[in-house]
């Protein structure tokens, strides 16, 4: 049997009084794209950020190839994380460094890489993401949400990881651009041969880039199969989620006037 | 309720910041002293605080040796004391004067700007990226500024106490017609080295605490833009009262030898 790339066991985190995680359980195969779903609040970045080492979970076990990572750090924690590239939901560039440093920066830091080869292999990934060398040149200001997010992708992949995270890949996008960005994903992760873990609430996006959808809901997973099913799954949560109605069981928390 | 209970919990509170502020102080002194040192960042945090402050510090010492020169006129006049005027504004820079208005001024100035570009970072997510591209953010971040802080700001002063004494010559010679090399003359001989070196030695503690509040604060900035503004006032008020606090400290230290 095949050692999932990512596991997470009966994960659960609180802040303060309120549960945010409560007992996730999640499988991710090697080479697998699973995209997680859910409302505001319902704990996908917490997740995100737990399997990243941001965020210790209170209880529960995550394995990053059979390797249990929770309450690592140092040397042990950097080395797991050069398996990761991470797109962050606003991009999360440096803007002290210009557009190639970003995009380089797992290469000259994390991998002690030559500062020229970086760039060489900085300018491959931007243009693998449709930028050309003069953006390379220009501070991540300089740049509009939908270029932020193509460099953001091209620094997720510079490393060639084995897993990466997408974080709200499309938000703040227009739908034609968030359609390319979803394109690039999809492209960059098929010829990386990577695992795929993404949040999300845009549905589209979701269909597009995953194999796999899961749905979070009060820090719980209700639901876990494969994206051709999430329309046949039998789940009234998930039927009032992909639909985005308000009548159902999922009540937003709204003070009543 | 019970009347006691804010005291308690103001006392705890104080407390867990004390506590955090003492693991913070120890992670960055850990990483100070351990590779990998990122000298590009040094030598540009280096130049920032010592060059760049150069034109404030100098300015602000000029006119405070100015000002002791026409003070001490003033009120040891009085007494037929003229004579000590070299002798009060070469000890009051080179001891107080000195280290303590360049420590504020570049609280004022490089304080709140780390507080003000990591609490940024942290909003934005920078922070987090630094650590998913295997860079740990307190050597990259926290060190370089620490430990240029810490050697910049004696450089500094020691300028400073120059051109404060300068201050006070400019006053007694030129307005007040005291001879040029008399001046010259009694404030060599009233300096000691313990007196500069007492000084240097304040000047490092305050470069250490500027940039370690500067940082602390930046680093646990929450809640976007009204978070890196409390971040910034915080990074001010506290590295301001410490330098004070501290300032006696030392002084009472070297005045006991």
């Amino acid at each position: 049997m095949t050692t999932p790339k990512i596991k997470l066991t009966d994960v659960h985190k609180r802040f303060g009084d309120k549960v945010v995680l409560d007992g996730i359980d999640l499988e991710i195969t090697p080479g697998e794209s699973l995209v997680i779903i859910g409302g505001s609040g319902s704990g996908k970045s917490v997740t995100l950020k737990c399997i990243l080492g941001l965020l210790t979970p209170d209880s529960g076990t995550i394995e990053i190839d059979g390797e249990s990572i929770v309450g690592m750090s140092g040397a042990d924690r950097e080395r797991v994380n050069r398996k990761f590239g991470m797109l962050f939901q606003g991009g999360a560039l440096f803007d002290s460094l210009p557009v190639w440093e970003n995009v380089a920066f797992g290469l000259i830091q994390g991998h002690r890489m030559n500062r020229n080869k970086a760039k060489d292999i900085a300018l491959e990934k931007l243009a693998a993401v449709g930028l050309s060398a003069e953006v390379g040149e220009l501070s991540p200001a300089e740049l509009s949400g939908g270029m932020q997010k193509r460099v953001g992708l091209a620094r997720a992949i510079a490393t060639e990881p084995e897993i990466i995270f997408f974080d709200e890949p499309t938000t703040g996008l227009d739908p034609i651009m968030g359609d390319i960005i979803n394109d690039l994903i999809v492209k960059c992760v098929k010829e990386l041969g990577a695992t795929a873990l993404s949040i999300t609430h845009d549905m589209a996006s979701a269909r597009k880039i995953s194999d796999h959808i899961a749905m979070l809901y009060k820090g719980k997973i209700i639901w876990v199969g494969r994206t051709a099913d999430i329309d046949h799954s039998g789940e009234p949560h998930v039927d009032q989620f992909i639909h985005g109605r308000a009548e159902g069981p999922i009540q937003m928390e709204l003070r009543r006037l | 309720m019970n009347p006691f209970q804010p005291v308690g919990k103001a006392f705890l509170g104080f407390l867990e910041a004390t506590g955090k502020i003492a693991l913070f102080t120890f992670l960055s002194i850990s990483h100070c002293a351990r590779p990998p040192f990122y000298f590009r960042l040094l030598g540009r945090q280096m130049i920032d605080i010592g060059y760049y402050s150069l034109p404030v510090v100098g300015m602000t010492t000029l006119f405070a040796g100015m000002a002791l020169g026409l003070q001490t006129y003033a009120g040891f006049s009085r007494f037929s004391a003229e004579g000590a005027i070299a002798k009060v504004v070469a000890l009051g820079i080179t001891r107080e004067l000195g280290p303590v208005l360049a420590g504020l001024m570049v609280a004022g100035r490089i304080g709140a700007a780390m507080a003000a570009e990591l609490g940024t970072m942290r909003v934005t997510e920078q922070i987090d990226a630094l650590d998913t591209l295997s860079t740990n953010p307190f050597k990259y971040l926290i060190a370089p500024r620490i430990i240029a802080g810490f050697t910049m700001l004696p450089l500094l002063v020691f300028v400073g106490d120059i051109i404060g004494v300068f201050g006070g010559y400019i006053v007694s010679v030129y307005k007040l017609g005291f001879n040029p090399g008399v001046y010259i003359s009694e404030t060599f001989k009233v300096l000691e080295f313990v007196d500069v070196f007492s000084g240097l030695v304040k000047a490092a503690t305050f470069g250490f605490i500027v940039t370690l509040m500067g940082c602390y604060h930046g680093y646990n900035s929450r809640g976007g833009a009204q978070g890196v503004g409390a971040a910034t006032t915080n990074a001010v008020v506290s590295a301001s009262i410490l330098i004070l606090i501290f300032n006696y400290i030392i002084t009472e230290l070297f005045l006991s030898a």
